[in-house]
């Protein structure tokens, strides 16, 4: 068991950075995750931390020491890769015992060791089997079990449910957390799929570019995004951002959306933004589910409107409702029995309590 | 928007399905009529091997119907294997064939799995060339080989041209560019994670070539092993070019040199021997066919 | 002992200016690592191709003794004798038949064996392939016996027929057809095998398509078989081209080369010259003027290979 740590690491190729300088510290028993579109550089850091790559610049550290130059076996680490990479020519039990075999263990230990991980992952009547009759839920299971036979420093995961089915998915995610809390190993989990990211992670790092955006809790991200692709990036349907201003009138602020919306601003927020430029040009950060259909008691700070729906999508317990605000998309999350309808005029309420504010040009959230 | 393809295909095919059908089975009737004229012609020269090993001397040149043994007997078998010389001849081609394909396996095998995986200076550009020595003909130099060879004894006093064992240096300019070649495509068909994994999980690369890459690859090794086998067995130009005393010859270069002499021909032995001679490939190729197809694709297709 | 591991490198990491050396040392190491198992690779292709390769170049320019400096003088001597353009006609000739006919043939039967239901392809495939599996010096020994003049099995059956006797390999004209038909023989199976693989690579779907836009069986063939076939079928067309040009065995153990030089093709006039008499460097010069076109050829086989490789 040990810490990770990243001291600005950067990775060219040729003339290109993939990694810009990344600094990141990673607690003994903590499951991270790094999440980002693709080619924004998560992959490789991983594989950097692996040792699958040399490091162009900076340092990382596991355990305390320094391992830029230390070969991958070295390392005291185990990955899981996207597509499995169980040798194909072995059985379960000879995938799993490979590393340790190499290592020339005493045939007892290895033995224990793997059926101790088999019972783990509840692979125990696989054991004889190739991979190649084996479902990918199981192969999946087999490139985790060889990965904590080694009981290794540190596991990393290279999109290790990308090739799974959806279904198999959600059941194969549950299942690494499960692992993880019995093994409690230092965790290191790249994917794109920010679903992924905000279930699995005690802390997620999101990635864009080459660079961190942001790093926190998953309701950390969710709640107080720092950026405009945090908050753009997580949550699913994404926030809408909506262009605005503010401006003065009779002594309240408010924020106007076009010219016929505007609405006055709930006191905390007002307070907050009062001392931004009323020239500046702003998106107004918005999550979907924000944007309700309006009711009559509504609480203050809830302000309505009405528009014309283009499209809706009934999801059963809810229904995503589209619409334009001046040529930019909006949705919405109405209750399923509030009647929207295709083409439909509606009457929408919007909570401020809940609002962000971007500036356009920066992207940073205010 | 697919429900609505499949319903109009759905009843374009039940009109058309009798017709297709009808014509199907013709197709397959003119397909197989066809293929047996194929397999006739392709398979006559061997069969004919066969019908003329079965014949005496006296019933070849009494000239009946050629394409039936009238009285069959073994005595071209007999005669054949219990001469010192063919034997010879058998055991040099065996000895020759089971050396260069060891020779090309311990070449190419490592070659291959370097120039697949471990990228370094002009790796690619070696990869070009391997292919295009492949690409090499026999005839183009075998003139050069020979006097190279013949400078070589006279410089050294090693004298290898008229011994057999000299192919064991020429059959592998043969052999191991297309196995090296067809090799790289195999390898470099392992997923990049495999050899990530073996890495990570302690692995030299020695190892990783070991243990992971050359089980993983059997398939495209057998295929390998089976060509280089193939071709060193046949070769007929370097033999004939290189060796010339009785006791140094190879099976092919041997027959003809031996079986016929002047204008008499011995065409029951001949062709006893032929078909001995073809024996081999023919046993390997009926035993190992699916891995002689790849072989054979490969070279074109990998890359 | 991941620990003892890594006690050299907490050394490493107190001098950074150490760090970047021990890592450019562990990157030579993995490429001299891969130098090395090329190394017998590279040893073999210089010394016993491309030296023998280039050496041939010198040689073609010794007289018969290799003792003097000649120049171009045998490429002069050749070029104002018949019987190297007779040669030269040959070849072409011989190849380019040959090529023409096992590539069509090649394309026939594997369409017949991609008809067939798949249960009984291999059976077939597996008879197909035998002329290429026997070697060739010994198969075309029995095509020897079965063009014999006096005990010939062809004239035998044709002479039912009223035909022949036929001289296989006794008249120039015939000769050259009996030549080519057992290179057509031999060779012919090798292009059914890789038409076959590559009838079997294109999806089903593509098939269906066409049907449903009413394509006929001939407008399949053209405009989906031979599209998806188009690179295969010039890498192996332009393979055999190679090998067929260079041949040697067939017209060796066939005709060699007679009746009257009329079947020689390169190879084996070569080795008539260079081999049986003894003039090294006449031979030498004949077996250099494959060079251009195996080279052609080389140069085209190596662009639709690599053009594949990124296809795939």
């Amino acid at each position: 068991m040990a810490d990770v740590a990243l001291r600005k690491v950067v990775k060219r190729y040729d003339d290109v950075e993939a990694v810009r300088g990344i600094d990141l510290d990673i607690a003994d028993h903590e499951f991270i995750v790094l999440v980002g579109p693709s080619g924004c550089g998560k992959s490789t850091t991983l594989r950097m931390i692996a040792g699958l790559e040399d490091i162009s610049d900076g340092d990382i550290m596991i355990g305390g020491d320094i391992v830029n130059d230390v070969p991958p076996k070295d390392r005291d680490i185990a990955m899981v890769f996207q597509n499995y990479a169980l040798y194909p020519h072995m059985t379960v039990a000879e995938n799993m015992s490979f590393g340790l075999r190499l290592k020339h263990y005493p045939k007892a230990e290895i033995k224990a060791r793997v059926t101790e991980a088999a019972r783990l992952l509840d692979i125990t009547d696989l054991i004889d089997r190739k991979p190649k009759q084996l479902s990918g839920g199981q192969r999946q299971r087999v490139a985790m079990g060889r990965a904590i036979v080694r009981n290794p420093k540190v596991f990393l995961f290279d999109e290790p449910l990308s090739n799974l089915d959806a279904k198999l998915r959600v059941q194969m995610r549950i299942e690494i957390k499960k692992v993880h809390q019995k093994v409690r190993t230092t965790t290191v989990y790249v994917t794109h799929d920010q679903v992924e990211a905000m279930t699995l992670a005690d802390r997620v790092v999101v990635m864009n570019k080459g660079r961190i955006e942001q790093i926190g809790t998953p309701n950390e991200l969710y709640h107080k995004p720092a950026t405009r692709f945090v908050a753009g990036f997580i949550g699913s349907p994404a926030m809408n951002f909506i262009p605005c201003r503010l401006e003065d009138v009779g002594g309240t602020l408010q924020i106007r959306l076009t010219d016929r919306i505007a609405f006055p601003l709930p006191p905390a927020r007002a307070a907050r933004y009062n001392s931004l430029p009323r020239t500046d040009k702003l998106l107004l950060g918005l999550r979907p589910e924000h944007l309700t259909e309006s009711h009559a008691h509504l609480e203050p700070g809830v302000e309505t409107f009405d528009t014309v729906l283009d499209v809706t999508e009934p999801m059963g317990m809810e229904t995503l409702v589209y619409f334009g605000l001046e040529g930019t998309p909006v949705c919405g999350r109405v209750n399923p029995n509030a009647g929207a309808k295709d083409g439909a005029p509606m009457r929408l309420a919007m909570d401020l309590n809940n609002m962000h504010l971007l500036n356009e040009a920066t992207g940073a959230v205010l | 928007m697919s429900s609505v393809t499949i319903d109009k295909a759905a009843p374009t095919r039940t009109v058309k399905y009798g017709s297709m059908s009808r014509d199907r089975k013709w197709a397959l009737r003119w397909s197989y009529f066809f293929l047996t004229l194929f397999a006739i012609f392709s398979l006559l020269p061997p069969i004919y091997m066969l019908i003329t090993s079965l014949k005496s001397s006296a019933e070849i040149s009494a000239a009946t119907n050629p394409w039936w043994v009238f009285h069959p007997t073994l005595e071209n078998y007999v005669g054949l294997l219990t001469s010192n010389q063919f034997l010879r001849f058998f055991w040099n081609s065996a000895l020759v064939s089971i050396f260069v394909v060891t020779i090309t396996m311990l070449i190419s095998v490592p070659a291959a799995f370097a120039l697949a995986r471990m990228r370094f200076w002009g790796s690619a550009t070696l990869a070009t060339g391997v292919f295009l020595t492949y690409l090499i003909p026999d005839s183009l130099l075998f003139i050069p080989l020979f006097k190279v060879f013949a400078l070589f004894g006279d410089w050294t006093g090693i004298q290898l041209i008229n011994r057999w064992y000299v192919l064991l240096f020429i059959y592998p300019t043969l052999t191991v560019p297309f196995c090296t070649w067809i090799m790289i495509g195999y390898f470099a068909s392992i997923p990049k994670e495999l050899d990530e994994a073996a890495i990570i999980d302690g692995a030299s690369w020695f190892q990783t070539l070991t243990r992971i890459f050359i089980p993983v690859a059997l398939p495209g090794l057998i295929a390998a092993t089976i060509f280089a086998f193939t071709v060193s067995w046949a070769q007929f130009l370097y033999p004939l070019v290189f060796t010339t005393s009785t006791d140094q010859l190879v099976l092919p270069v041997g027959i003809i040199t031996t079986l016929i002499k002047g204008d008499v021909f011995n065409w029951g032995q001949i062709m006893t021997g032929a078909l001995l001679g073809a024996a081999p490939p023919l046993i390997i190729y009926a035993f190992l066919m699916d891995y002689y197809i790849a072989g054979l694709t490969a070279g074109a297709t990998k890359g | 002992m991941a620990d003892v591991a890594l006690q050299p490198n907490r050394v490493g990491a107190a001098q950074p200016a150490r760090k970047r050396s021990s890592l450019q040392k562990a990157l030579k190491r993995k490429s001299t690592a891969a130098f090395l198992m090329t190394l017998p690779l590279i040893i073999l292709i210089t010394l016993l191709v491309l030296y023998p390769a280039f050496y041939s170049l010198h040689l073609a320019t010794l007289n018969k003794s290799m003792q003097r400096f000649v120049g171009l003088g045998n490429f002069e001597f050749l070029f104002k004798r018949d019987t190297f353009w007779l040669v030269v006609k040959q070849s072409c000739i011989f190849a380019i038949t040959a090529v023409l006919f096992k590539a069509l043939i090649g394309f026939i039967v594997a369409h017949f064996v991609h008809n067939i239901p798949a249960k009984g392809q291999r059976k077939w495939r597996g008879m197909l392939l035998v002329p290429w599996v026997i070697p060739p010096a010994m198969s075309t020994l029995a095509w020897l016996w079965l063009f014999d003049p006096s005990y010939s099995a062809f004239n035998y059956t044709l002479s039912f027929f009223g035909i022949g006797p036929i001289p296989w390999t006794g008249d120039a004209a015939w000769a050259r057809f009996s030549v080519i038909l057992v290179n057509v023989w031999y060779g012919a199976p090798f292009f059914m095998i890789m038409y076959l693989a590559s009838l079997k690579s294109v999806p089903d779907q593509l098939y269906e398509a066409a049907a449903i836009d009413g394509a006929n069986w001939w407008q399949r063939i053209w405009y989906v078989t031979l599209p998806m076939m188009r690179n295969i079928i010039a890498i192996t067309t332009l393979f055999s081209l190679i090998v067929t040009f260079a041949n040697f065995d067939i017209v060796r153990i066939l005709t060699a080369g007679g009746p009257l030089d009329h079947t020689h093709i390169f190879a084996t006039w070569a080795f008539r010259i260079g081999i049986e008499g003894s003039d090294i460097p006449l031979g030498a010069s004949v077996s250099l003027f494959m060079v251009p076109i195996l080279a052609i050829a080389a140069i085209f086989i190596l662009r639709d290979v690599n053009k594949r490789g990124n296809e795939a």
